[in-house]
């Protein structure tokens, strides 16, 4: 129904100028987007590009003329289709939202409503809001689904959205958003959550659609390789200014700005592999289940070379951090044993003698929730020295200064709550607690996965010259192909609880590989714009080869 | 669950984006990890984070505050602010108010302004006392479980606090002290131990979202014993909700003492308690038609406690309200 006014491909449908947002804290208003302007014609889709804090996740809420709570839009003006969304009336802006305005979040599990199925939430704004009978916007909602390569699209709609996996839910919320057909379409980190071989379809079934339809789009991300598959232009944002505004194949072949090069930086690290048979730890054919049930790791043996990197990959569910859980004690292996140093660890955690903690040190995801918020930097440093070394007073703070100083921080830190430090300053914490208690070996889980790309690759580089230093051996748990390329030097890959294929770095990342290495590693966006087209053309040429053998 | 703190964790672009000129430039000028200045936040001290949250109060809560201050001057200094010792004994018995005993004197001859005021001294801190040995009781089992979480101790615990509450505590109370003799000492842990019940609930179900953290299983992982975590790793998370629990729990346990005092089984005389106040001038209700002064004796301490808890009250719906974390 919304067709007659659609406008022709290469209008001006939204034009911002000098946005000025603040945000209210500590008592007083703060600018977080300072004049930024944005042109966004009919048909094109542009990529908005920044750190987290960077407010791009503001910016893109204001395009709908919309504020957070604790936000507001302080001047500037929003021309949407020739009406400024600035002196709107909030009732009129909520006719355009949901109808020629539409949102797809980041976390599309938090955004379902449990207790209704996925149809009835697909349909909601087209029939309340547009009036368009309920059975046609069914039966379009279905056609969406279709478009989207949702599996079973005639029935998908009937189910709950626990019933569905997050790929799948996704899709859901883009057709949610397709369904009145709006003009605009804001992304913001649809595919963030999702693993790499997930993500594939559900961008290249999102860029197909919002193709399909001659929607209009402003993604929003921090992974350039991502926003270069979907976007027409991109706008690189800081703390709320742009930094470079350029199209895709502009801004990737030839970025400007240091910055912009940056946000590429962890590709840029590169470590020779070595060659060792000195195993300091082995994983030796061991299943593991949560309370009994399904098993979660299935024959699993891994050997750690001492003194090296071993980097464990696979997607969520693949049983990389139930891995670690059985090498630390948390989880006991119902069969089989883990070996450190040619001795075999007592399965569970409490029959570990302190020595043997000692040596395994691990380090989380989460820099946030793995240091007590309530402790200063000299409590969390501090108490592996006294609980392992019996350090005490003077002679601890010597060390702790050691330590901070290794970490490249200093003496002014030392009285600080973790909610002080920055997000890469906190991982640096946890690192050092970890080498407090002078371990042979650390459990990496995702370290760096929760961090900028410039951040990344400062903790990256910290990494790997304190295992030259220290002769430390990591156990390095990640999703990201490019953080295993700057940091292995023999890779693990798993799958359903087992392990796939475990080689050194040049062996498993060259052909020939098997099915799921191939799958896995040929998922990781690249910088090239051209990549997903590629891609996509390839695995259909080799399924169809597939089922032409058939 | 984090009020006292909101000095820390900026989790909106709005505080992201209050940040230091010099990081502007940290891509250009190649990335350093101390000049990383992120999103930090200075810290307040203790005395600032107190005067914020007073000037921040509303008219309710400075209302309650003040009450309990003036009631904990009067129990601190009894002694010296009361007219007449807790228990001298006049021969006038049942006196009119008059400028020699300002509420006048009660069945056996002794003041009541004076008895009232020594009865802040002990209602007040026999009910602080057992309070308190209530929050170490409950919260230390409450904790235990919560770490022992679906464990044979939590299981233990759990369902002996169930069958425990199962029981009408007053009660109970009645019972007990039937059983062990009505003294003061008795009276404390019986309360205590039919109160902690209510504290062992609330603690296990906030330690439970702290156990779960990182930081906890860091902790385990470094072989820390159990009374370490708890202490050091999950009481100071769970702060918060307790202390709002300690104002409520403290308007209960107040309650109680006067109701078993005017049954007659809690604070015993010649201790001045208001509970058994109203008991023993409760009589003189009836002669309200005569002297009105005289009915008003046995609501004097009646009001004491009613403005006691609803001051509690005031106080612990605000820092509910802040422990909550809205803004609105």
């Amino acid at each position: 129904m919304n067709s007659e006014r659609r406008g022709e491909k290469g209008e001006i449908l939204l034009e911002m100028k000098d946005i000025v947002i603040d945000g209210f804290s500590d008592d007083k208003w703060h600018e977080i987007v300072k004049g930024v302007d944005v042109t966004l014609r009919r048909g094109e889709i542009m990529g908005l590009i920044g750190e987290s804090g960077a407010g791009k996740s503001t910016l893109g809420l204001a395009a709908m003329g919309f504020a957070r709570p604790g936000c507001r839009l302080t001047s500037g003006t929003i021309l949407f289709d020739g009406s400024d969304l600035m002196t709107t009336s909030e009732a009129d802006k909520r006719k355009l939202r949901g109808s020629r305005i539409a949102y797809v979040a980041q976390s599309a599990a938090a955004s379902f409503n449990p207790a209704h199925t996925l149809i009835e939430q697909t349909v909601e704004a087209t029939v309340r809001r547009l009036g368009k009978p309920e059975a046609e916007a069914k039966a379009d909602a279905r056609k969406l689904y279709r478009d989207l390569q949702l599996p079973h699209p005639d029935t998908i709609g009937d189910r709950y959205p626990h019933q569905v996996s997050g790929g799948q839910l996704q899709r859901v919320m883009t057709a949610m958003a397709m369904s009145p057909r709006p003009d605009l379409i804001i992304f913001d980190e649809p595919t963030t959550a999702l693993d790499v071989t997930t993500q594939v379809e559900v961008l290249a079934s999102m860029r197909d659609i919002v193709e399909q339809y001659n929607t209009a789009g402003i993604y929003i991300t921090h992974d350039l390789a991502v926003v270069a598959q979907m976007a027409d232009q991109i706008k690189v944002l800081r703390y709320g200014e742009t930094i470079e505004d350029a199209d895709t194949r502009t801004m990737l072949s030839n970025p400007k700005k240091e910055y912009t090069k940056s946000l590429w930086s962890v590709r840029s690290i590169e470590k020779a592999e070595e060659e060792s048979d000195d195993n300091i730890l082995r994983v030796d054919h061991v299943d593991a289940s949560y309370g009994g049930g399904v098993k979660v790791l299935d024959d699993v043996t891994i050997d750690v070379p001492r003194g090296h990197t071993i980097a464990i990959v696979g997607e969520s569910g693949s049983g990389k951090s139930t891995t670690a859980r059985a090498i630390t004690g948390l989880l006991p292996p119902t069969k089989g044993q883990v070996l450190f140093n040619g001795t075999p660890l007592p399965p569970m955690l409490k029959d570990r003698s302190v020595e043997q903690l000692q040596k395994i040190q691990m380090i989380y995801q989460m820099a946030d929730t793995a240091m007590n918020p309530r402790h200063t930097v000299r409590d969390i440093i501090g108490r592996p020295l006294e609980f392992y070394l019996g350090l005490r007073g003077a002679e601890r703070d010597r060390r702790l200064l050691e330590l901070l100083e290794m970490i490249e921080l200093n003496e002014t830190f030392v009285d600080r709550l973790p909610a002080e430090l920055s997000g890469g300053q906190k991982q640096r914490i946890c690192i050092a607690r970890a080498l407090a208690a002078n371990p042979e070996l650390i459990i990496c889980d995702e370290v760096t996965s929760a961090l900028d790309q410039i951040v990344q690759k400062g903790i990256l580089e910290l990494l790997l010259r304190l295992q030259r230093e220290l002769g430390l051996t990591y156990i390095f748990i990640t999703h990201d192909i490019a953080t295993v390329k700057a940091i292995s030097d023999q890779i693990v890959v798993m799958l359903e609880g087992r392990v796939v294929e475990q080689g050194m770095k040049s062996d498993i990342l060259a052909p020939p590989f098997p099915d799921y290495t191939k799958l896995l590693l040929s998922s990781v966006p690249e910088m090239d714009p051209d990549w997903l087209t590629n891609l996509l053309a390839q695995r259909e040429q080799e399924g169809g080869l597939a089922s032409a053998g058939n | 669950m984090s009020t006292d703190k909101p000095d820390i964790t900026p989790s909106n672009e709005a505080e992201l984006a209050d940040q230091g000129f010099d990081e502007k430039e940290l891509a250009d000028q190649g990335y350093s990890a101390a000049a990383e200045v992120g999103m930090i936040k200075a810290r307040r001290t203790l005395r600032e984070n107190i005067w914020r949250g007073l000037k921040s109060a509303p008219p309710t809560a400075l209302f309650g505050l003040g009450v309990i201050t003036i009631y904990v001057f009067f129990a601190l200094f009894a002694p010296l602010l009361a007219p007449y010792g807790e228990a001298e004994i006049f021969d006038l018995s049942y006196a009119p108010w008059s400028d020699e005993f300002m509420f006048g004197t009660d069945q056996l001859g002794r003041d009541i302004l004076s008895r009232l005021i020594y009865g802040a001294q002990n209602t007040v801190g026999i009910a602080f006392i057992t309070t308190l040995l209530a929050f170490v009781i409950g919260g230390g089992l409450g904790i235990t479980a919560a770490i022992n979480n679906g464990g044979w101790l939590d299981n233990l615990l759990s369902r002996s606090v169930d069958v425990l509450m199962a029981i009408p505590s007053l009660i109970f109370a009645l019972i007990l002290l039937s059983m062990f003799g009505a003294n003061t000492l008795n009276l404390i842990f019986i309360i205590a131990i039919l109160d902690s019940t209510r504290v062992f609930r609330i603690a296990r179900a906030v330690s439970l979202n702290v156990v779960v953290m990182d930081y906890v299983e860091a902790a385990r992982l470094r072989g820390e014993k159990m009374f370490w975590v708890l202490r050091r790793e999950i009481l100071p998370n769970i702060m918060p909700p307790l202390v709002a629990e300690f104002g409520l729990r403290f308007c209960f346990v107040f309650l109680t003492i006067a109701a078993l005092s005017f049954l007659g089984v809690g604070i015993q005389p010649p201790t001045a308690d208001w509970g058994s106040m109203v008991r023993e001038t409760a009589g003189l209700i009836q002669f309200a038609e005569y002297d009105i002064t005289a009915a008003m004796t046995p609501m004097l301490p009646a009001a004491a406690i009613a403005l006691l808890t609803v001051a509690v009250n005031f106080v612990v719906d605000w820092f509910l309200h802040k422990s909550s974390g809205l803004k609105e």
